[in-house]
């Protein structure tokens, strides 16, 4: 039993299919649980007041933004290596899912941005980052459906996103040393503000339990949502393929 | 390789309008930035750095779709592809004749629109150095994007949205040395970025950007 027994598209589909409500109602259910819990039964930060409960949506949807590109990543590289068609339609179907999870990021960014720094947007390393994977992701998703044959397809966009991925990388760090090159003082208060580091160290676990559930439903949503649409993905695939042998048996 | 090259030069002087297009455009964006934010010098200096960056990575933009579209249709890929040439050393002499044609007019041209814009005078060595040193990332990186959409009817809008993020990094850092060029600062950090970007991508983009041709070849 390997795991490359699911790079066949009917046992990756029969599986998926026994496996998908589950991991649709546990992700739901963590979710629920995490968001009623995070605004409902905690107290409010001393300082940020019942802002500070927007956390409960823009980590976890950053995180998967951010593990979104990753897991194409992954996936294009099996494409690339051992060219399983369900890899290259795992990638596809994981892009939109990812940039929405990149839009969420930065709007609650920007609504939580607004109390507490006063400004809705700033030229800030990580915000401008994710602005960046952004456009990655958009631009991935335009490759995608600028081109009829899906072979092709595949091959370009696995390409463009492992070269991507050394750009987006390069950004990340570029983007950091433009911005402290820009206005040393004014950045140290917003970095300490929104590093990862003050999630998981300085929270206290009155915020940090119910973080963890967000992140697990988020986890799992993102799960169920790209095995929905590799599904989706392989049944049109087949539609398309059954509709070219009629037109060239008819 | 040289015969490539040669190729290459004389289609972009004689066949109408390629080569001095980009410099033209150059000449426009310098010419219209005044005009958009007011003729204050002292707000000129302080944003000429970047505009000048800007435009340039602009200018190279626009003549990337014509870089591999050409030889597209007429045939010469598919020869370039079966020739005893490897395709990494073929699109690499793309790339350098991309440069010599566009990038390397606009860094001639810079310091002459850098008065336009009134930057200050240290800034014009600092100036010419990041871009000749920063152009030719442009030149291969926008060789990879000709290359992802050669075989697309309408690939141009397409190119520039795959670009574009790409360019961040040579941008960031390009403009960064010219600033603080311009300011007198010290600037050897980002100078050493710069060039690295620029050796890297040379080095190792070519290899996609000839594994993605082969791809559009098939």
């Amino acid at each position: 039993m390997s795991l490359w027994e699911y790079a066949n598209p009917k046992k990756f589909l029969t599986t998926s299919e026994r496996v998908l409500p589950y991991v649709w109602a546990v992700s739901l259910a963590c979710i629920a649980v995490g968001l009623v819990w995070g605004f409902f039964f905690t107290p409010d930060d001393y300082r940020q007041g019942s802002t500070v409960k927007i956390i409960y949506l823009h980590v976890p949807a950053a995180l998967m933004a951010i593990n979104g590109w990753l897991m194409m990543l992954v996936a294009s590289l099996i494409w690339v290596v051992r060219r399983h068609h369900v890899s290259a339609l795992a990638a596809r179907a994981a892009a939109p899912v990812g940039a929405t999870m990149t839009v969420i990021a930065l709007v609650t960014g920007a609504i939580w941005g607004q109390p507490m720094w006063g400004t809705w947007w700033a030229w800030d390393p990580r915000l401008t980052s994710f602005l960046i994977l952004f456009l990655f992701y958009l631009g991935y998703m335009a490759l995608w459906e600028a081109i009829d044959n899906p072979d092709t397809a595949a091959d370009l966009t696995s390409v463009l996103c492992l070269v991507g991925s050394v750009f987006a990388i390069l950004s990340r760090y570029a983007v950091n040393f433009w911005n402290q090159g820009l206005h040393q003082g004014a950045s140290v208060m917003r970095a300490a503000a929104i590093t990862g580091s003050d999630t998981e160290e300085k929270v206290s676990n009155v915020f940090f339990v119910p973080l963890m559930v967000c992140i697990v439903g988020f986890v799992l949503l993102f799960i169920a949502l790209v095995l929905y649409r590799t599904g989706t993905e392989i049944r049109s695939r087949r539609i398309r393929a059954l509709m070219a042998r009629e037109r060239a048996g008819a | 390789m040289r015969a490539l090259l040669v190729r290459d030069l004389k289609l972009a002087f004689r066949a109408g309008g390629g080569f001095g297009l980009g410099l033209a455009f150059f000449l426009i964006v310098t010419v219209l930035v005044p005009f958009s934010v007011g003729p204050q010098s002292d707000l000129l200096s302080t944003i000429a750095p970047g505009v000048l960056w800007l435009g340039a990575l602009l200018a190279c933009l626009l003549s990337l779709d014509r870089l591999l579209a050409l030889d597209w249709e007429d045939g010469t890929l598919d020869l370039l592809a079966t020739a005893p040439l490897p395709l990494e050393a073929a699109v690499s002499v793309k790339a350098l004749a991309h440069w010599l044609t566009t990038g390397l007019p606009l860094v001639l041209a810079a310091p002459v629109l850098g008065v336009l814009l009134s930057l200050p005078g240290p800034g014009y060595l600092w100036l010419v150095v990041s871009l000749a040193l920063g152009t030719p990332a442009l030149s291969v990186v926008g060789t990879f994007g000709a290359a992802l959409t050669v075989g697309l009817k309408r690939g141009g809008l397409l190119l520039s949205l795959l670009v574009l993020p790409l360019y961040v990094p040579t941008l960031i850092f390009g403009a960064e040395v010219a600033r603080r060029g311009a300011a007198g600062m010290e600037l050897a950090t980002p100078l050493l970025m710069l060039a690295g970007i620029t050796l890297g991508t040379a080095a190792l983009l070519p290899f996609a950007s000839a594994a993605v041709l082969r791809v559009n070849l098939r």
